[in-house]
């Protein structure tokens, strides 16, 4: 895994539940078949109301709906984000629409688990809330040595919390790989 | 050293004589759920992870209810069906609830307390955010992802962070217009949807404890919508009786030190409690029945692993016996058994069933149906700009079907009243009084 994640950055409010990050009725699909898969990614965040999507001006889709993948690579989030439910599905879908990171101040537990056990997508949590502070389609760098947020567009930068406890699990790539590497299955 | 009640759960559960908040364990699963949304997609990670022919690492331990999408035409739907079909005949599983036989169940939630799944003392974990439900029988029980699931499935293990404990107390007997959901309503109300985000929330005081375990189940149903990891009632006389009667394994009940340390303590008095709403679009965005009261509203639903048991239909029929409904009123017994008791359940001379079929009430299969949207066929789905009002436990954005809808959540007086009214209604002025108490 690189240390550096870069790209565009797509930002949305506080209490993103997994509604509306992948709407209970797209959760038929398969997640194997990789013809079925890709439409957690065309669906990926499309529960969010039209108004709060791409803030601040919103009524940006993260994926455009004739296509499967988004051109951001980063989702920045307020308090409490993937809360809701249990569902996997909802960091899944990011990945499979490409993203690699989420910033959030705070996330809810099972959506950071999943995060993280599945090996799908990188929670990274700010002190700050960045909601206000950037603006979607803004080029970011995550330095993850560093625990550092890098806006490429204004030049400002911000600290993230270090990952903590379960760095090893995301440097594994998931629960399977961390058990295996630790002798345990 | 003191522990509370979870913490000891999960000192046993990982071989140990203690553990402290903040730690993180590996447990041993006592008890392992899945659905028919998150088991096909688990039941892929174990193959992926174990191998094509590896079994599960204990069949007895491990429970399938398929529940959401079940009298549906989408074909994807059904084909989840089948995969959890053909995986407990592959692996032999006693413990598969199946879709158009004599065992299907309905809500998991509901069905696991049915079969005796939940057990004092007992660690359960379960591919949906509800799983929390079972914390009112003094179990350790919480939601988990598809990855985690398949690990279990694998391993009978898993790694937890144990969490600090905030009790609520209610001390006082509940007004009798007052429901368990009222009470929630008000707890989350008060600390946000991300006020307990890591942490077990117990219930507790004479309010909680006089309490049926319908009544603390919806309780603990709904930690989820505060973030919380576990919702915890101490098990008494009450759970032993109801857990006994279903099941003969053997259970060790623990309880809170007396001097166990927890995150918090907050006091209600239970005389002070109002009938609760959570307005559109969160489950914290709470006012008072009366604060709301007229507002307008097109539609009404009964039903859900916390608004859906034989003691919610219960409450609903006083107000709904003899009246008739003024919007589309949606009733879903959560599972078969509830379906059964509202045909012999009576209430002044007539059973549950022909009082809401009489009220004009639409009456659905047992299922989550429309707790949570799902395919556009599904019973009391929201469609498009409806303004309902429901005994569910989530009114997120278009959780019930609709993005451009919006849901009140409330009790099943409150739902009911609402129903008879056409609009937000105070259960107070439709409980005659000498009613209110009668047994049913
Ligand atoms: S009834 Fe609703 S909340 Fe309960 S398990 Fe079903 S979908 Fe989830």
């Amino acid at each position: 895994m690189s240390k550096k994640i870069t790209g565009k950055v797509f930002v949305v409010g506080n209490d993103i539940d997994t509604d509306q990050i992948i709407p209970a009725e797209h959760l038929v699909y398969s997640l194997d078949d990789p013809e079925e898969r890709r439409y957690y990614g065309r669906y990926a965040l499309s529960g969010v109301p039209e108004a709060q999507s791409g803030l601040p001006k919103g009524n940006i889709p993260f994926t455009p709906q004739d296509q499967f993948e988004s051109e951001f690579k980063v989702i920045i989030g307020g308090k409490n984000f993937g809360c809701g439910s249990s569902r996997e599905h909802a960091p899944f879908a990011l990945q499979v629409a490409g993203a690699e990171a989420v910033i959030a101040t705070g996330y809810a537990r099972i959506f950071y688990r999943n995060a993280v056990d599945g090996g799908f997508i990188i929670p990274f949590e700010s002190e700050e809330d960045l909601v206000k502070e950037f603006t979607t389609g803004d080029e970011v760098e995550i330095d993850r040595d560093n625990s550092v947020l890098n806006n490429l567009t204004s030049g400002k930068s911000y600290p993230l919390k270090k990952l903590g406890d379960v760095v090893k699990i995301v440097e594994a790539g998931g629960i399977f790989k961390y058990a295996e590497k630790n002798g345990m299955i | 050293m003191s522990m509370t009640l979870t913490e000891k759960i999960l000192a046993k559960a990982s071989g140990r004589t203690h553990v402290d908040a903040g730690e993180t364990v590996w447990v041993n699963v006592d008890v392992l759920m899945t659905h028919d949304v998150c088991g096909p997609p688990t039941i892929g990670i174990f193959k992926r992870e174990f191998g094509e022919d590896a079994k599960v690492w204990d069949k007895d331990k491990v429970v399938i209810i398929p529940d959401h999408y079940i009298f549906t035409n989408d074909k994807y739907a059904n084909r989840n069906v089948d995969i959890l079909r053909a995986f407990s005949a592959e692996q032999g599983l006693p413990h598969f609830y199946d879709v158009g036989t004599e065992r299907y169940k309905g809500v998991c939630h509901v069905a696991m307390p049915e079969e005796g799944f939940t057990r004092p003392g007992d660690v359960l974990f379960g591919t949906d955010s509800h799983t929390c439900t079972a914390g009112a029988f003094g179990q350790f029980a919480t939601g988990i992802g598809n990855t985690d699931a398949g690990f279990i499935l694998g391993t009978g293990k898993l790694w937890v962070k144990v969490p600090e404990t905030m009790k609520f107390i209610f001390e006082g007997e509940i007004p009798p217009y007052i429901m368990a959901k009222d009470l929630i309503l008000q707890i989350i109300g008060d600390i946000g949807v991300d006020g307990a985000t890591y942490r077990a929330m117990e219930f507790a005081g004479d309010g909680v404890m006089n309490m049926d375990m319908e009544g603390r189940m919806t309780l603990t149903n709904m930690v989820i919508e505060a973030g919380g990891k576990n919702g915890v009632v101490e098990p008494d006389e009450v759970t032993f009786d109801y857990v006994r009667q279903r099941t003969d394994y053997e259970f060790t009940p623990f309880y809170n030190d007396p001097d166990a340390k927890y995150h918090s303590v907050r006091k209600y008095k239970s005389a002070e409690l109002e009938p609760m709403v959570a307005k559109p679009h969160s489950p914290d965005n709470k006012a008072t029945v009366r604060e709301v009261i007229n507002s307008p509203l097109n539609r009404a639903y009964i039903g859900s692993c916390t608004g859906g048991k034989i003691t919610d239909f219960e409450a609903a029929a006083k107000i709904m016996k003899g009246q008739q409904v003024k919007m589309d009123t949606f009733v879903v017994p959560a599972t078969t058994l509830v379906r059964d008791q509202l045909k012999t359940t009576t209430y002044d001379g007539e059973t549950l069933w022909d009082i809401f079929l009489n009220a004009g009430a639409h009456m659905g299969e047992a299922s989550c149906a429309a707790c949570l949207g799902g395919p556009s066929d599904t019973f009391g789905r929201l469609q498009g700009e409806e303004i309902c009002i429901s005994t569910t436990n989530r009114n997120f954005p278009g959780r019930m079907g609709s993005k451009k809808s919006s849901v009140y959540l409330a009790s099943p007086y409150t739902v009911a009243a609402s129903a008879i009214a056409g609009k937000i209604a105070d259960p107070r002025d439709y409980l005659p009084e000498e009613k209110v108490s009668a047994t049913v």
